[in-house]
Parts: C-alpha cells; sequence; structure tokens
C-alpha cells in the first residue's frame, strides 16, 4: 500500500513555533474540542466514537483505545481514575517526550475528554524519572491548563471535575507495565499484578482505572474533530492514524517523524531518514522496540508499519521505535545486550523470568566470549519456551521473543560464532 | 561524626502539597523521596527513616522502594553522576566507546566515584533518547547528546568550572527548514 507521505502534514506535533505555550496552542484551535464536547456530546458518545476510529494503543500491544474505555463499570459515585503512561522504557521508544516537549497540550486536553467519557475523577500522568526535563514541562503546562480552567473543579461551567498530576518514576523499565505502573503510583516496588481483577474493576487503589500511552491519548481531539470516518481514512485500514516513528541506529538522519501508520520501511529507512550511514547495506531491523522480533534486511521488502504488514512478516507494531542495524552488526553482541536489558529490568517476581533472563544472557556472553558450543543455540530456543507464556507479565516474553527470532533469523552468525570457539582451537 | 537529616519548614509545607494528590499515606513515598534525594544528595538509610519517619511508613518499606529504583541514590554519589546510556542504539552507535573513553579520562570504571568525590559512572539502561546516539544524563537531570570524545572533554571541563550543561531541545527532523530540509 503506498501512503502519500510527502504531502502529509503533521496532525499530533504540527510544525508551529511554540505550540507548547498554551496561549499559541489556543490561537491554533486548541481546547476547542474539549468546549465541543463539554457543551454538545454525551460520555457515551464520546466512548463510541472513539471506538469506532479505532485508535490502536501506541504503548505497544495495539490495542482499540475505545473499546477499553467501554470495559470500565458505571460510576459508583466514588473515584475513578486515568493513569496515563509516559513510562517510554522500551529500548528505541523517544517518541513521548515529543509530545511533552513540543505539544503537552494536545495530551491534556485528549486526557480531559477521555476523563470526561469515563467519569474520571483524576489523572496521573507517569513519566520515567530520567524525563526530569520533560517532567517539568509537562508540570509547567498542567499549571497553565489549571490557570485557565481547562482542569480543577467544574471544568469551563460544565459541572465536571477533573484534577491531573505528574508522577516520577525512577528508574526502572517495568514500571511501562500497566499493573506495575499502579503499584509504583501506589509507593511500591513495581512488582506487576496478577490478572484478573483487570484495572478497570480493580485497578489504581482498588477502584476503577483505565491506563493509556500519551501518544493514544493525544489522538483523541482528532477524532472528536475530525469524526472516526476521517481518521479511519488516514494510513493502513486496520491500524489508522498518524503515528510518532521514532528511528535510531545506522541512519543518516536518525529521529522521530510523524507520518500515517502502514508506512514502508525501506522507504522510511532511505527516503524518510536519508539512507544508511556509509552507504551501507541493512542487516537487521527491529520494528517496534528491542522486545519485537528483528527482522533480516531481505525479509523487508513490501513490510509496512502496522500490525498486519508486521505480523505476515512475522514481527510487531510494537512503540514504533524502529531499530536499523547495517552488516557490520555484529547480531551476537547486539542480542546480548538485549538480554542483559531484560536481565537488569526483570523484577525478580516470577521464577521463569527471573531466573530465565540471567541463563539467556550467561549462555549469550559465552558464545559471544568465543567459548559457545553448537547446543547453546539450543539451550536458547528451549528457554524462550520456558520463559513465554509462563510469567504474570509479557516482560519475560519481551525477553524471549528477540533471543528467538534473532538466533532463527540470523543463526549463520551463531553458527559461526560457535565453530570458531577457543575449544575448537585447542 | 554522625550528620543528622532533617527536612526543613519548607521541604514539609511541600510534603504537605505531595500528600494532597494522593489518597493513601504510602503513595507519596516516590516523590518525597525524590524531594530528600535533591536535598541531601542521596537516599542513604538515614534518610530512608527520616522519609519513614515523616509518613509514618515502616523504613522496610521506604528501603525496599528505593532498592527496586536505580535512580535512588542509596549510597552517597559522586557530585556529577555521569550515566552513559550503551543500550542497543546507543551500543550500536558507539556507546561503549565513549563509556570507556570517560572511564580512562577519569580513571575509574563505571560504578566507582573519583577520589574526589567530584565525578561518579553508571553505565545505565536505555535513556530514551536513541536518536541522538550516543548519549548521557548527568546527576538525573540534563540530557546530554550526539556524544564525541571532543563533546566528553568539554562537558567534563565545563563540570570541573560548577558548569552544568544547557538542556538540549532537538526539533523533529521534518520540521526543520525546508531549504536546508526537503522532506516534510
Amino acid at each position: 500500500m503506498a501512503i502519500d507521505w510527502r504531502n502529509y502534514k503533521p496532525l499530533l506535533i504540527p510544525g508551529i513555533p511554540n505550540l507548547h505555550k498554551i496561549e499559541v496552542f489556543e490561537k491554533n484551535g486548541g481546547y476547542e474540542q474539549l468546549k465541543k464536547t463539554l457543551k454538545s456530546l454525551t460520555p457515551e458518545a464520546v466512548v463510541n466514537e472513539v471506538k469506532a476510529a479505532n485508535i490502536r494503543g501506541r504503548g505497544g500491544a495495539g490495542f482499540n483505545a475505545g473499546l477499553k474505555w467501554s470495559f470500565m463499570p458505571k460510576p459508583d459515585g466514588g473515584p475513578r481514575y486515568i493513569a496515563a503512561n509516559g513510562d517510554e522504557s522500551e529500548p528505541g521508544t523517544f517518541k513521548d517526550r515529543k509530545i511533552f516537549e513540543y505539544n503537552p497540550h494536545l495530551f491534556i486536553e485528549g486526557a480531559i475528554i477521555a476523563g470526561f467519557a469515563m467519569h474520571i475523577t483524576a489523572v496521573y500522568v507517569y513519566i520515567r524519572g530520567e524525563y526530569k526535563s520533560w517532567i517539568d514541562m509537562m508540570q509547567k503546562a498542567i499549571d497553565d491548563a489549571y490557570a485557565k480552567g481547562y482542569l480543577g473543579k467544574n471544568i469551563l461551567g460544565s459541572g465536571f471535575d477533573l484534577d491531573m498530576y505528574v508522577h516520577s518514576g525512577a528508574g526502572a523499565y517495568i514500571c511501562g507495565e500497566e499493573s506495575s505502573l499502579m503499584e509504583s503510583l501506589e509507593g511500591k516496588r513495581g512488582y506487576p499484578r496478577v490478572k484478573p481483577p483487570f484495572p478497570a474493576q480493580k485497578g489504581l487503589w482498588g477502584r476503577p482505572t483505565t491506563i493509556n500511552n500519551i501518544e493514544t491519548l493525544a489522538n483523541v481531539p482528532l477524532v472528536i474533530k475530525n469524526g472516526a470516518d476521517w481518521y479511519k481514512s488516514i494510513g493502513a485500514p486496520t491500524h489508522p492514524g498518524p503515528v510518532l516513528y521514532g528511528i535510531s541506529g545506522h541512519v543518516n538522519r536518525p529521529g522521530v517523524y510523524e507520518y500515517p501508520t502502514g508506512m514502508s520501511i525501506m522507504e522510511l529507512i532511505n527516503d524518510v531518514c536519508g539512507g544508511m550511514r556509509g552507504g551501507k547495506k541493512v542487516k537487521a531491523v527491529i520494528p517496534g522496540g528491542s522486545s519485537t522480533p528483528p527482522l533480516r534486511g531481505d525479509q523487508l521488502e513490501g513490510v509496512c508499519m502496522d500490525a498486519d504488514s508486521l505480523r505476515t512478516a512475522g514481527s510487531m507494531m510494537g512503540t514504533a521505535g524502529m531499530i536499523v542495524m547495517d552488516e557490520d552488526t555484529d547480531m551476537v553482541d547486539a542480542l546480548w545486550r538485549i538480554s542483559h536489558f531484560y536481565h537488569h529490568e526483570s523484577c525478580g517476581q516470577c521464577t521463569p523470568c527471573r531466573d530465565g533472563t540471567g541463563f539467556l544472557e550467561k549462555t549469550l556472553i559465552k558464545i559471544r566470549d568465543g567459548e559457545g558450543e553448537m547446543r547453546d543455540l539450543d539451550l536458547l530456543l528451549d528457554l524462550c519456551t520456558q520463559m513465554e507464556g509462563r510469567t504474570i507479565c509479557a516482560l519475560a516474553d519481551a525477553a524471549a521473543w528477540p533471543v528467538r527470532y534473532t538466533v532463527t533469523r540470523f543463526r549463520e552468525d551463531f553458527e559461526k560464532r560457535v565453530k570458531n570457539t577457543v575449544f575448537a582451537l585447542a | 561524626m554522625e550528620m543528622t537529616y532533617e527536612f526543613s519548614k519548607e521541604d514539609l509545607a511541600e510534603i504537605e502539597k505531595i500528600k494532597a494528590k494522593y489518597p493513601d499515606k504510602k503513595s507519596p513515598v516516590m516523590p518525597v523521596l525524590w524531594l530528600a534525594q535533591e536535598k541531601f544528595g542521596h537516599v542513604e538509610p538515614e534518610v530512608q527513616q527520616l522519609v519513614a519517619r515523616t509518613l509514618d511508613l515502616p523504613a522496610a518499606h521506604v528501603y525496599g522502594v528505593v532498592s527496586f529504583y536505580t535512580q535512588y541514590y542509596g549510597k552517597k554519589m559522586g557530585k556529577y553522576v555521569l550515566d552513559v546510556c550503551t543500550t542497543t542504539s546507543c551500543q550500536l552507535c558507539g556507546g561503549y566507546e565513549i563509556l570507556h573513553y570517560i572511564e580512562d579520562k577519569l580513571g575509574i570504571k563505571a560504578g566507582e566515584t573519583t577520589k574526589d568525590g567530584l565525578f561518579s559512572i553508571q553505565s545505565v539502561e536505555c535513556l530514551g533518547a536513541c536518536g541522538y546516539a550516543p548519549m548521557m544524563q548527568i546527576t538525573n537531570g540534563v540530557y546530554c547528546n550526539h556524544l564525541t570524545k571532543e563533546k566528553v572533554d568539554t562537558i567534563i571541563d565545563g563540570l570541573r568550572a560548577g558548569r552544568m550543561p544547557e538542556f538540549e531541545s532537538i526539533p523533529m527532523p521534518q520540521h526543520l527548514d525546508e531549504s536546508t530540509n526537503k522532506i516534510g
């Protein structure tokens, strides 16, 4: 499918100078959708429109945001929460910080509309602690929104009350997992919770809660403004809308780009990012953050950045944080570093993950250092089978997938290494 | 000589504001630890006990939180903590070369602090600046992007003179001027 990306005008982060200032945002139509929502729409109408738009969660899982909202139970008069997920810790992902920096009010407006739709009493914006500079920007934007009456009691005279707070993480990848994020907000170690109960039934402080990614919520005002049909006409039909692609690695112009979903991976590399550094060939692409299975350079023909195309190709959309590796990349070394990450970040609750991530890393160090044997490759794949789907949260799967697919798709690199071991020389 | 740690009247007023954001008494522990670390430079056990007393929580709970999150300094660190990212995108773009250069330059390894107490080095996991690799963060604050050996020299010389590098705003490439950038 061809996307007319050259004529695309960014919607989430338009290139308007000083858009992060509330006055500039208002001058460019900001908070108009909130006004429209409060004046003329019912909560059910908002949920239905967002559901129809099929905004697929931009944090990695790709679940229909409106459908998620519809899981919230009927209000019982008690508090209800949104936890906005800006933990952004998946290696390769650096997009939400662009929203905090360049268009924070679009996110705030989307979160307030979501709050109205689900009868929410408070929104907690969870941002990774390392993003101190961006946390300050977000706090400033929220303070300005309070001062203008978009947050707080009786918003714009509608009778709807909503508070919004920023909560800073403190360095833990696992807190991007929704139940771990809630534990962290409650002042605890970030241990993921067993589901059910799901957050909509029993979330923050035991109350109904919806967790949405920052970018997901930033899409909401666009849907309210132009309608679900318009939104669905952007990008890939089954995975529509604008998306922030974070592209890093061996390309000439890495960075965050906003284009419709469904962009061809090769077009992103060659045309958007100005090709590979030094004119080298593509060896591997990790499409959506380090947990998504890598694709070989020769698997990329015709593959597009949307859920269906990537599933057919044998990977996933994830966070659209694409890592590009050139022909000189040592896949054994690259995979070891990814495994080191998951070993470091495993919370330690579940044995298959706590020990499995360690075994994976140790085995990869052994192969990397020239002490590996052929049977270690089978051991790696066996370990993956012992980890996948056997833990409370998906971190074990996130650790296993890159191992499984790097070892199988780049097997010759691994075989070459184990055939040239120190043992073979002895 | 033993040092005693106390919150000032202003700190306690700030802590009351933090507490008002959450519905229970356990939840404010992370922001209050941040406040304590900002003030004391670390959250060693004595500071953890101060936080526990202030929030009326078991010290063991506070210790549990401190030891779970990597950004809380459970022991004293150098005045400037250089967190060098070495995860995948940074690894691909020379993150380890930068780390080793800083180690050689300061004469310490990652995880250590210089004798004068000025610098600590840590090799850290992905900091979310993948497109601007290699990079590092200074003492949980400013991000330094697109590092080269020369840039590292300038930053470290500056820190020795008490100059913290400034925040770098990195616009999206498609918003750059069309005369220099055809895309967007």
